[in-house]
This record gives C-alpha cells, sequence and structure tokens, in this order.
C-alpha cells in the first residue's frame, strides 16, 4: 500500500510544478541560442538562420571582432590556470587539514571555510583594493584576476576532497605504512588513487566557477585585453550589441557542457572501476 | 596513527601552501577594506591612504556613512536591497521546495533525468542566462508577443525599464538552482521510514507532510536560504543588467561599486562593504557552523 503511494503518479500537481520550472529554467536559454544564429541585427526577433555572428559579418562577428575573441581566450585561459592551480593546492590542504591536530590546524580550517560564506562583492573589493594599494608591484590584468579566481575557489576544493578523505578513513593508507611505504609514498600510490573522482569533480567545479565569474574578473580588469566573457556580456546590454553577444555565450556554452560531458563520462568511469562518491554531495550542505 | 610531533609537522606543511595563499590573498585583502575605510585620502590624487594601526584609525568616513544609513539616502537602499532580497528569497522558496521535494521523494524512474536538468543552470553562466531573459523582455520579444497572443495585453510594453518586479523575478530565476540543490540533498536524506510510520499510525498524507516531513527539512531549508541569500546581497549586477542601471532600482551593491570604482570616495565604499558585512554576519557564522558540524559529523 505505502508503496503504491510513493509511485510517480501520486503527485500529479507536484510533477506538473517540476517539470514547468525546468522548461522555465532552460527555455530562455535555448531562445537566447537560437538568436545568436540570427541573420538581422534584433536580438529580440529572429529573422532567418545564418552563421553570420559567428564568422559572417566582417567586423562584428566573434571571429573578426578582436575584443570578442579575445575575451574568449582571456575566460579560457583563466579558467584553466585556476584549475591548474587551484586544485593541486587545495587537495594538499585538504589532506593536510584532515590530518593536522590542534589549535592551529583548527583556526586554519575555519580560515579555508570563510571564503564560502564570503559574497563575491566583498571578494571583489578586497583584492581590488589590495591590488591597488599594497601588491602594486604585481601586474594588474590577467595574473590578478587569476590570483582572485584560485583564491575563490580553493576553498570548494578543500571541501569536496575533504568530504572524500573522510569517507575512505585512514586504514587503506595505514595498511601501505604497513606494508613499508614510506608516508609520502603511501599517499602518492594509495590515496591520491583513491581521491581520483574527487580530484576530477574539483576540476569541474573550478573551471565552472572561473568561467561563470564576473565580479571578481571586473573589479580586476584593466581595460578591454583583459575583459572576460561574461564582462562582455554585462557591458554590452548598454551598447547597441548585436547577436554576436549571442554567438560568444552559445560558444562558451558549448566549450563548458562539452567538458562537463566529458568529465561526466570520465567520472561514471572511475565510480564503476569502484571509487566511490566523488564527494560532490559535500557541497551541498 | 598516533599524533607524534612529526606528523603534525608533515600535515602542517601540507595546508601551508594553502593557508599561507589565503592569509595573503584572503585575510590581508579583507583588513585592506576595513584600512581603507578607516584611513585617509589623499587630497590631491583623490586616491586612499589606508591606515594599518588600528590606534590611528579615523572613524569620520563610517560616521557619515552610518548617519546616511540610519534615516539618510543609504538607508532606503539598504531597505530596498532587503525587500529585493527577501521576496526573491519567498520566491525561491515557492518554486524551490516543490521542486526539490518532488525530485527527492516522488520523482521514481525520471529522478535522473529530472536531476540532470536540476544542475543544468549551474554549468550556463550567470549572465548568460540574464543575457537570455533581455532577450525576452524586449519591446519586440516573445514575452510581449506571447502576452499579446494571449489578449492578456494589447500594446508591447518594455520591460526593463527599471521595474522591480523585473529585478525580484531576475533574482529568483539567477539564484533558485543554488536553492534547489541543497534543499533536494537534504529532503532526499530524510529516512523514508519515518514518513511511513507517519502514514501507518493514521495521518494523511498532508499531515504526515506538515508534522514530519516539514519540520525534517527546516535545516535544509535554512541552509539553502542562507547559501542562496549571501550572494544577493552583494549582487549588482542582475538588477543593473535588467532596468538598463535605472537608479529606481539600484541596491546597495550598487553604491559599493560605485563608491570603489568610479567615485573620488573609496573609503564610502570601503566602509559600505563593512557595514554588510556586519549585517551578514549572522547568516554567515549560521552556515559557518552547518558547514563544520557536516565535517564533524563526516568524521564520525
Amino acid at each position: 500500500m505505502s508503496r503504491r503511494r510513493r509511485r510517480a503518479g501520486a503527485a500529479p500537481g507536484l510533477a506538473t510544478i517540476t517539470w514547468l520550472y525546468i522548461v522555465w529554467s532552460l527555455a530562455p536559454v535555448l531562445v537566447a541560442v537560437r538568436i545568436s544564429f540570427n541573420s538581422g541585427k534584433s536580438r529580440s526577433t529572429f529573422q532567418s538562420p545564418s552563421m553570420r555572428w559567428y564568422w559572417g559579418d566582417p567586423t562584428g562577428s566573434v571571429w573578426n571582432d578582436d575584443n570578442l575573441h579575445i575575451a574568449m581566450g582571456n575566460t579560457l585561459k583563466l579558467a584553466a590556470m585556476c584549475m591548474l592551480i587551484a586544485v593541486p593546492l587545495g587537495v594538499a590542504m585538504a589532506i593536510g587539514l584532515q590530518r593536522w591536530r590542534g589549535k592551529t590546524a583548527a583556526a586554519s580550517n575555519g580560515l579555508m571555510l570563510v571564503p564560502i560564506v564570503t559574497p563575491e562583492l566583498v571578494f571583489g573589493v578586497a583584492l581590488f583594493i589590495v591590488f591597488t594599494q599594497v601588491y602594486t608591484g604585481l601586474p594588474g590584468g590577467l595574473f590578478t584576476q587569476l590570483l582572485g579566481h584560485v583564491t575563490f575557489t580553493v576553498s570548494f576544493v578543500v571541501v569536496i576532497i575533504r568530504g572524500r578523505l573522510a569517507a575512505i578513513g585512514d586504514q587503506y593508507e595505514q595498511a601501505a605504512r604497513d606494508l613499508g611505504a614510506s608516508r609520502l609514498q603511501a599517499i602518492r600510490l594509495v590515496l591520491l588513487p583513491m581521491l581520483g573522482p574527487a580530484i576530477f569533480a574539483s576540476l569541474m567545479v573550478t573551471f565552472a566557477t572561473s568561467v561563470d565569474d564576473f565580479v571578481i574578473s571586473s573589479f580586476l580588469s584593466t581595460g578591454e585585453a583583459t575583459e572576460t566573457v561574461p564582462i562582455k556580456i554585462y557591458s554590452g546590454a548598454r551598447a547597441g550589441s548585436t547577436p554576436a553577444l549571442n554567438a560568444l555565450a552559445t560558444l562558451m556554452l558549448v566549450v563548458t557542457l562539452t567538458a562537463v560531458g566529458v568529465a561526466g563520462l570520465v567520472l561514471r568511469r572511475m565510480r564503476r572501476q569502484g571509487a566511490g562518491d566523488a564527494g560532490l554531495s559535500s557541497l551541498t550542505a | 596513527m598516533p599524533a607524534t610531533r612529526r606528523s603534525t609537522r608533515v600535515w602542517a606543511g601540507f595546508a601551508l601552501p594553502g593557508v599561507t595563499w589565503l592569509l595573503a590573498l584572503f585575510v590581508v585583502p579583507v583588513y585592506a577594506v576595513v584600512a581603507v575605510a578607516f584611513g585617509q585620502i589623499d587630497p590631491l590624487l583623490r586616491t586612499p591612504i589606508p591606515t594599518w594601526n588600528p590606534l590611528q584609525w579615523d572613524f569620520s568616513a563610517m560616521r557619515d556613512v552610518l548617519d546616511r544609513v540610519f534615516g539618510g539616502d543609504l538607508g532606503t537602499v539598504f531597505i530596498r536591497t532587503f525587500w529585493f532580497v527577501g521576496l526573491a528569497l519567498v520566491g525561491c522558496v515557492l518554486i524551490g521546495y516543490p521542486v526539490a521535494y518532488y525530485a527527492a521523494r516522488k520523482a521514481g524512474r525520471s529522478r535522473g533525468l529530472l536531476l540532470a536538468a536540476l544542475v543544468l543552470p549551474f554549468w550556463i553562466s550567470y549572465l548568460m542566462r540574464m543575457l537570455a531573459w533581455t532577450n525576452l523582455l524586449q519591446p519586440d520579444g516573445y514575452v510581449n508577443d506571447v502576452l499579446q497572443w494571449l489578449h492578456l495585453m494589447d500594446t508591447p510594453r518594455n520591460w526593463l525599464d527599471g521595474n522591480w518586479p523585473a529585478v525580484v523575478i531576475g533574482l529568483v530565476y539567477g539564484y533558485v538552482p543554488f536553492f534547489i540543490l541543497p534543499l533536494y540533498s537534504s529532503l532526499e536524506r530524510i529516512d523514508g521510514r519515518l514518513i511511513e510510520a507517519g502514514r501507518d499510525l493514521g495521518a494523511s498524507a498532508a499531515q504526515t507532510f506538515r508534522r514530519v516531513t516539514l519540520p525534517l527539512s527546516v535545516p535544509g531549508l535554512m541552509a539553502a536560504s542562507v547559501i542562496t541569500v549571501l550572494p544577493m546581497f552583494g549582487d549588482y549586477y542582475t538588477n543593473t543588467y535588467l532596468t538598463s542601471g535605472s537608479p529606481r532600482v539600484e541596491m546597495i551593491g550598487n553604491q559599493i561599486e560605485f563608491y570603489l570604482r568610479r567615485s573620488s570616495q573609496p573609503q564610502v565604499g570601503a566602509s559600505l562593504v563593512l557595514v554588510l558585512m556586519a549585517l551578514l554576519l549572522v547568516l554567515m557564522v549560521y552556515y559557518l557552523l552547518t558547514i563544520m558540524r557536516q565535517q564533524r559529523e563526516a568524521a564520525r
């Protein structure tokens, strides 16, 4: 009886709300993608399909407008470098914080968690001030943006990895130690492979967060050469813009979704090989 | 492993690069905001001169800001911000709770697909999702077409002319995915046997929901609310983007951004950041304690 009650069809009202919500959340994006293939200048009504705003237009298309493809290059460069720095930094920090005991350790753990609850605007302002007032020797633009992105994302990496570390426990490492491995060998040969899926998940989260970031990149941008895709979309709203913005956003969407899709497939294979939960659930309270 | 002094040093060594990074690029920058807020302004260049020593802090800028917050023009902006965020949170709960509840407890076989659809907005840039709305809400956009086709409206209107409903709906649209996922995972963890027990003891489905499921989901609901509300308070781009920067829907983030980047009074902006953080402190601490409790539970 109770089994029958919990069947999917048991809540038609809720099902309707849920699927309506999903249509509402995704349909506008599909419309924006469609407009990127518009042959005319309008960003609201579709005339006929064309690739004008990707490469056809001699001045305004993503391919031919330097500012647009520079923004795309900047976004991808930042995201790639951010992954390469934030993930190793976060993994090491997670392993350290998981085992380190004492007051300093507790304080470090608290410090690591504060960025997660700090609004991005505060990050933007604080980094903007520190790079103009304190660390004035650093080259502005991409470099400081990268430092900002890493600072903003590293705590997420630590939380994801720690969730997985807690699930693994220390018995595997202990076994490796008993069999004669040194502490570092045990980490390298036993722990890191077991952390594989969580490391992979961290790479995905860091990439997506960096690509999506607007506030920090914007506060630390020094001009057109250091603008990213979100900044371009934002500033395009005021200036009379064309569907080239939609084309730019669509390209970014394709890149991100491809990356996520491939990563998802790899994760699934890793999990099938017995590596367990990726620890992503620890991010969602 | 017994915690020997050597092992302590090894583990501290692992954490050291990350801790150093956060000290240099999180703690120092936040302190720099304080130093600018309580510092001086170069009379000629109008650039801030931070005061690092707390004994020499100058509170005059903060006093002016607080005067303007309590009863002045900035107060209006703060109250408006609270209204927008509050209404957007109500919207998130009204939409997000049924969706998360359905996905977690009722979806059955469609759950995998549903979950993928709920996660998808995470991988779509926030500003692209806003861009999509500006396309739809133009005077000749599809929203007007649909409304006219349904005969709900005779003449097309510009939805982006600085009206607050556009901002609140935009905030809900932007942040509700971040609300649904944490709530989903907490609803999903509720022990199904408790709900069955409620039914077996004679409660109706509605009663069981009200007296069992709902109370058990309160911690998840709180966490989801806090984690969506915190970034909303710092939001200045959603409202600007959806209204072409109309001052009628200005939020506190706009004032902060203005004073820091486009005015000659950066210490006002820095002071506003401190006021905002003081107001959000309770929420931030609440969420920190939630994460720490989870860490402890995971360690057990």
